[in-house]
């Protein structure tokens, strides 16, 4: 297992660089242009000069591996610097957003909480919530509860984001008025009002992005749940006098969560995406967010580099659904 | 039951029913038979005449619905399995009955190891300790022949083969030291030199265990080689019983004639074709007020249409249920 880890990780690295490649080439040939949004007053003379000082004057074959360089090279040299003091960076050029100016992997550092917070806390919450509904709905299959998942699924299936959040807004912060409709991002957690105020700022997000994954995981365990349990292993351990409990949640269970360890593996960057429109309904200055914002403005340092991170995410996701795959079946061994 | 020993497990009108889309279907109907200790009781019949649903329903081992045991009594321990409760119900099986199932390739969990899978039964009915469980399980796979026993434990089930996994499913059957071993149709998955070592292996643990035995199969030649008494089924009712003996050598009901002759010879004239029973076992959607074999029987007369007959006591413990007397050649009084 450790063996097929390294070597997929090894084989995971022209992947990436593939990828970067592409997401490169596709900013390079998508129209846009950083100084669009420039004062008009600015002549054109000048904004030629700032274009040719960001870097743009030189052909995609000098600038793509710069910025491989700044990425793979500079900055783990900033990281490692700025967690033990050293100076290997040596005042290198780091990787710099057209619009602020700053370094992208700081800007990203500072929102990353945000999006971890929110999006995480989603996505636990939501699997959580599905995996005992799928389950309840297989065993019971066609009863009462088994009926209102499959409506409620179907309503987490075809309701987008972007319409379930605004109808949470306008039901709880404008009708109601119980929760904040704009996440607050400078609250800080100190004692138990300020946390019960980040728990209320927080459900209305987590609700709607969790509402997706639930919709979606617990069809899966459902499914996966009712596969198994007709198989003859199931009858077996019946026959063995086992109780229904161990039955369906240690013979059933083990078998029906090889797949569905796929599913929430590879929807963990999903999620991500999803989240970009989510963050900017709730207003929660997270990655999402960030990432609509670089695009609007032709950023293409920070639009690179978070969509590449991304991509990283989902080669990660893949190799641990893999993984997770050979601990939960033994008739999987990969070396 | 001509023998004084008393059963220890006595079935009485037994009825299982399962709803379907299309109505009911009869599956099992007014079955009677009674097992004594020590006892191999062979149950034979074509594909579809009710035998491991039977057995099944013995146990509650049916899911429900479509399954529905509708009535009859199930005798084993002074209890009546179809009216305990579930706990009770689960001690009695894996720990005093046990079941042998027909496919070795997916009665095992694939995901556990043989030793937990054989341990689980030993913990919950023997109140075994881990070690104790281990050391039992390593014994049992000993005693079905398994080589390299205490290495096999942490074996998966897909690092077996067909015939190894038929030997693992029984040393889970007898793990407890069960009363009762049912076999449904343990060696028809199986190719025929494994049947041969599965089969010669259960006569070896009866012989050491003394335990009693039911054998579902459709292949008579098994029956004849291992069986005290034979029950034959059709249409989800016992049609014949008797001794062995005395079924190959005076069969009474026109079904189990039909059977044997199915059996192929190796002697004798090469016979053009094998023998067949033409037409289709039935389904049942309603109790049986007929025959269940008339259209298929070659001696059927008028009263088979409209009354379905009992079992008539032949003596010697050997019943049949057919209006027809195969030794008079006459029909039976009314």
């Amino acid at each position: 297992m450790l063996i097929y880890t390294i070597r997929r990780l090894l084989i995971s690295i022209p992947t990436l660089l593939f990828i970067a490649f592409v997401i490169f080439m596709l900013l390079e040939l998508a129209p846009g242009d950083p100084m669009a949004q420039m004062p008009l007053t600015i002549p054109p003379e000048v904004k030629e000069k700032m274009r040719l000082a960001l870097g743009l004057g030189e052909p995609w074959y000098v600038r793509f591996p710069l910025w491989l360089k700044q990425f793979f090279i500079v900055e783990p040299q900033y990281w490692i610097d700025g967690t033990f003091g050293t100076n290997f960076a040596d005042g290198a050029q780091r990787i710099i957003s057209f619009q602020s100016r700053s370094p992208v992997f700081e800007t990203i550092a500072q929102r990353m909480p945000q999006t971890l917070w929110v999006v995480g806390m989603s996505y636990v919450v939501g699997v959580l919530i599905a995996l005992p509904i799928g389950i309840i709905s297989a065993y019971r299959q066609y009863s009462v509860f088994d009926q209102a998942g499959t409506f409620v699924s179907m309503i987490g299936f075809s309701v987008p984001p972007f319409f379930s959040g605004v109808l949470l807004i306008v039901i709880f912060s404008v009708q109601l008025k119980w929760l904040p409709s704009i996440y607050d991002t400078t609250h800080v957690v100190g004692d138990w009002d300020s946390f019960l105020f980040q728990l209320r700022q927080m459900i209305m997000p987590v609700m709607v992005l969790a509402l997706q994954t639930t919709a979606q995981v617990s069809r899966y365990m459902r499914a996966s749940m009712l596969d198994n349990l007709g198989q003859d292993y199931v009858r077996t351990a019946r026959a063995k006098g086992m109780s229904e409990s161990t039955v369906v949640l240690k013979h059933v269970l083990r078998n029906s969560m090889i797949p569905v360890v796929t599913v929430i593996a590879l929807g963990i960057p999903s999620i991500f995406g999803g989240a970009i429109i989510t963050e900017q309904i709730f207003k929660v200055n997270g990655l999402g967010q960030l990432l609509i914002i670089a695009l609007q403005g032709s950023d293409i340092p920070m639009v690179m580099t978070i969509t590449f991170l991304l991509a990283v995410l989902i080669v990660m996701m893949n190799l641990i659904a893999d993984v997770l795959y050979g601990i939960l079946d033994p008739r999987i061994r990969y070396d | 039951m001509p023998d004084g020993a008393l059963p220890v497990l006595d079935v009485q009108n037994l009825k299982t029913v399962f709803q379907t889309r299309s109505g009911e279907v009869h599956a099992v109907n007014d079955v009677s038979f009674s097992l004594r200790p020590g006892e191999l009781l062979g149950v034979v019949g074509e594909s579809g005449s009710g035998k491991s649903v039977t057995m099944m329903s013995l146990l509650g081992l049916l899911p429900t619905p479509p399954a529905d045991v509708r009535g009859g009594t199930v005798m084993f321990d002074d209890k009546d399995l179809l009216n305990v409760n579930a706990k009770t119900l689960r001690d009695v099986r894996g720990g005093k009955i046990g079941f042998v199932f027909q496919d070795p390739m997916t009665s095992l969990n694939p995901v556990y190891n043989v030793g937990m899978q054989i341990m689980e039964p030993l913990r919950k009915h023997m109140g075994m300790n881990k070690k104790q469980a281990a050391a039992r399980a390593q014994e049992l796979l000993e005693l079905v022949g398994i080589p390299d026993a205490k290495r096999r434990l942490a074996d998966y089930p897909h690092q077996f083969s067909g015939g190894m996994r038929q030997r693992v499913m029984i040393a889970i059957a007898l793990a407890c030291d069960p009363q009762v071993l049912i076999a449904d149709e343990p060696t028809t998955a199986l190719d025929v030199t494994i049947q041969a070592q599965i089969l010669e292996l259960m006569k070896d643990l009866r012989a050491k265990l003394g335990m009693a035995v039911i054998w579902i199969t459709h292949d008579l030649g098994v029956i004849a080689g291992i069986a005290d008494r034979v029950m034959v089924m059709y249409g989800g009712q016992v049609v014949e019983h008797a001794p062995v003996d005395v079924l190959f050598s005076d069969p009474q009901h026109p079904y189990t004639r039909a059977l044997l002759k199915t059996i192929p010879t190796i002697t004798g004239e090469r016979a053009a074709r094998l023998t067949v029973i033409e037409g289709q076992p039935p389904i049942m959607k309603d109790a049986p007020a007929s025959c269940a074999f008339r259209d298929r029987c070659d001696v059927a007369f008028n009263r088979c249409a409209v009354e379905n007959p009992p079992r008539y006591d032949l003596g010697a413990g050997h019943d049949a249920a057919c209006f027809y007397d195969a030794r008079t050649g006459e029909p039976r009084d009314a």
